[in-house]
């Protein structure tokens, strides 16, 4: 049998990260070459504070969403700093990220690159994409579709790094319109915030379409119906949504401004922006069996989620030139030994560095080429 | 807390240099020290120049500007297009669009940008002045240059909704400004690139 190397595109790495005063660690550093990274150890070893450490690689508030005085670890002064040896999109860099001990006049959270300061998390995103899966994740397709649209925008956002920006100012748009409503603003007031509001809201509703209907053909294009991980049917639920995607976008920015303009009294009674891009929902179904994924069982939503995450990380890796770092932490212990094994598969055939944890090392045994850590509170070190 | 190493005048010194912006308390001791070394040639007509500064400083009461005289420097320039106004948020932004050289022009300053959510309304900012401006005629274009934060584009389509009926073109800058940018951080460059390609509202 001949032997073909595979063909993998580029892809971001990260060779060492050195972690100081964050979470249950003191200070401690991981040093890697070039398979999948694999941490195991007890629980409460802090596995996914390592896995946390690297998402403040990209922009919000990590894997946790913690709050940023949860981080520093406890009983310290309350400065933290996680700092990463990278091969990114751009070359050799060095990444860091950390917040100084609390103060009244210092900010809450610093960037640098190559010993350079950088105003936000956004500049990292020249550099790598983070993309993860958790356990908290498991329940994305039941719960309430804040979850889903959190979800969606982390998508978009490996794609198109200004779309975190992009939700922030609609965020505060919304926010500004309900302000001045309840404080009985006048209509000239409330057109200028509307008109604003009309523009980022359908902004940010094109550019999840966009990401939604390339993740479409994405996944379209590797369809099996044979696969451990069903393929998805992915949609975007809103009026809005619906709209962009027949007419123009100048067209829907003016229904939407109408439509605002019309609901002042119920929105202005209701205390909040009764209808939006902030109100859509990620629609998923199982594709080859046609069922709505929160009518799935808790494994076939599991495999679901997994063959989505799989799928984007190609979308970032087609769209990039450059393969994501991708986090999975506590995924590989739930799957049976064939869906692991596809697991591994698909990873590797990604070609991305991926960042595994569990508590149990013999689910990672069928890994080949491993990097293998033991945790342990407080320490971390390269399994024999 | 360290032991002061100098009289309490001089800590004082040190303490209010080091609340200018891009001053922390270790330049404000850098600053001190260079001051009273050259306390003949430096310190003595900084001293002079900020009592004297302090004494003349006005606001212009045509266009919000800050100077030493009223109308101000700008507002009295024969040279400048009295056609065009440009208005901006603060001061600053005026600053840099002269430092960018990026237009020929009068300005209005606001004083600051709608913001409900920091409890920033109409009546708040240099508006008034503005519109006799525009209703007092000769006007061809109003340009507004005030940065592409949310509250900033808020201020912008109510500042173009307030002129609608005015018969004065109302433009606004280009959209090479970043989201979220404001106009004093950005280079020269691209101010007057986003001056340059301005868009009718
Ligand atoms: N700010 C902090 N300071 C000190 N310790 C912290 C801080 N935040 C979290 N911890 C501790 O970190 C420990 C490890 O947490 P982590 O979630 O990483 O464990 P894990 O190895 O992923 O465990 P599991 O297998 O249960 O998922 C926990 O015991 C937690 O109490
Ligand atoms: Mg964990």
């Amino acid at each position: 049998m001949s032997h073909t190397p595979p063909v993998t595109a580029p892809r971001a790495r990260i060779r060492r990260l050195t972690i100081t005063r964050f979470r249950s660690y003191a200070a401690a550093q991981i040093e890697v070459a070039d398979g999948p990274v694999v941490l195991t150890g007890p629980n409460g070893a802090g596995k996914t504070n390592l896995l946390e450490a690297i998402s403040f690689f990209s922009p919000g508030r990590g894997l946790r969403r913690a709050p940023l005085d949860a981080i520093a670890q406890a009983g310290g002064d309350g400065s933290w700093a996680v700092a990463a040896q990278v091969e990114g999109a751009l070359g050799e860099v060095m990444l860091g990220t950390g917040g100084d001990a609390p103060r009244a006049d210092t900010p809450a959270r610093r960037f640098r690159i190559d010993r350079e300061t950088a105003s936000s998390a956004n500049a990292f995103l020249d550099h790598l994409k983070v993309v993860w899966l958790t356990p908290e994740m498991d329940g994305l397709f039941t719960g309430p579709p804040a979850d889903r649209r959190r979800f969606l925008d982390r998508l978009v956002l490996a794609v198109d790094a200004s779309h975190g920006t992009r939700v922030n100012a609609l965020e505060r748009a919304l926010r500004t319109r309900n302000r001045v409503l309840e404080d009985g603003g006048d209509n000239r007031m409330l057109g200028a915030v509307e008109h604003e509001l009309a523009e980022l809201g359908v902004a940010v509703a094109a550019a999840r379409l966009e990401t939604v209907q390339r993740l479409a053909t994405e996944i379209a294009a590797h369809a099996d119906d044979a696969s451990l991980f069903p393929y998805a049917d992915i949609a975007l639920d809103g009026a809005l949504e619906r709209l962009l995607a027949t007419a123009p976008a100048v067209e829907v920015e003016d229904r939407y401004r109408a439509i605002l303009q019309d609901n002042r009294p119920r929105d202005r009674a209701a205390g909040r922006t009764l209808e939006g891009p902030h109100l859509c929902d990620l629609a998923v179904a199982h594709g080859p069996k046609g069922l709505s994924a929160a009518r799935c069982s808790t494994g076939e939503q599991k495999s679901l989620l997994i063959g989505l995450a799989l799928s984007h990380a190609r979308l970032v890796t087609a769209m990039q030139g450059h393969a994501p770092v991708v986090l999975l932490d506590d995924v590989v212990a739930y799957l049976d030994a064939d869906r692991r094994a596809g697991l591994f598969a698909a990873l590797s055939a990604l070609g991305a560095q991926v960042w595994m944890s569990g508590a149990d090392p013999l689910a990672f045994e069928a890994l080949a080429d491993a990097e293998r850590f033991e945790v342990r509170p407080g320490e971390v070190r390269r399994a024999r | 807390m360290s032991r002061a190493v100098a009289g309490p005048e001089i800590e004082r010194l040190i303490q209010l240099l080091g609340r200018m912006p891009g001053l922390g308390p270790r330049s404000a001791r850098r600053a001190t020290l260079h001051l009273i070394k050259k306390r003949e040639t430096l310190m003595a007509p900084l001293a002079l120049a900020l009592q004297d500064v302090l004494g003349k400083i006005v606001e212009c009461q045509v266009c919000g500007n800050v100077d030493v005289r009223d109308p101000c420097t700008v507002c009295t320039d024969i040279h400048r297009e009295a056609g065009v106004i440009v208005v901006v948020a603060e001061v600053a932004d005026l600053w840099a669009l002269e430092r960018a050289n990026a237009i020929n022009a009068k300005y209005h300053v606001l004083g600051g940008v709608l913001s409900p959510l920091d409890g920033v309304g109409p009546d708040d900012l240099n508006l008034g002045k503005l519109v006799a401006r525009v209703q007092a005629g000769g006007l061809d274009e109003v340009i507004l240059a005030l940065g592409a934060t949310v509250d900033a584009q808020t201020t912008a389509h109510y500042i173009t909704d307030l002129l609608r009926d005015s018969g004065v073109k109302v433009t606004r800058l280009a959209h090479g400004v970043p989201v979220g940018g404001e106009l004093d951080h950005l280079d020269e460059g691209t101010l007057s690139a986003a001056i340059r390609a301005r868009t009718t509202l």
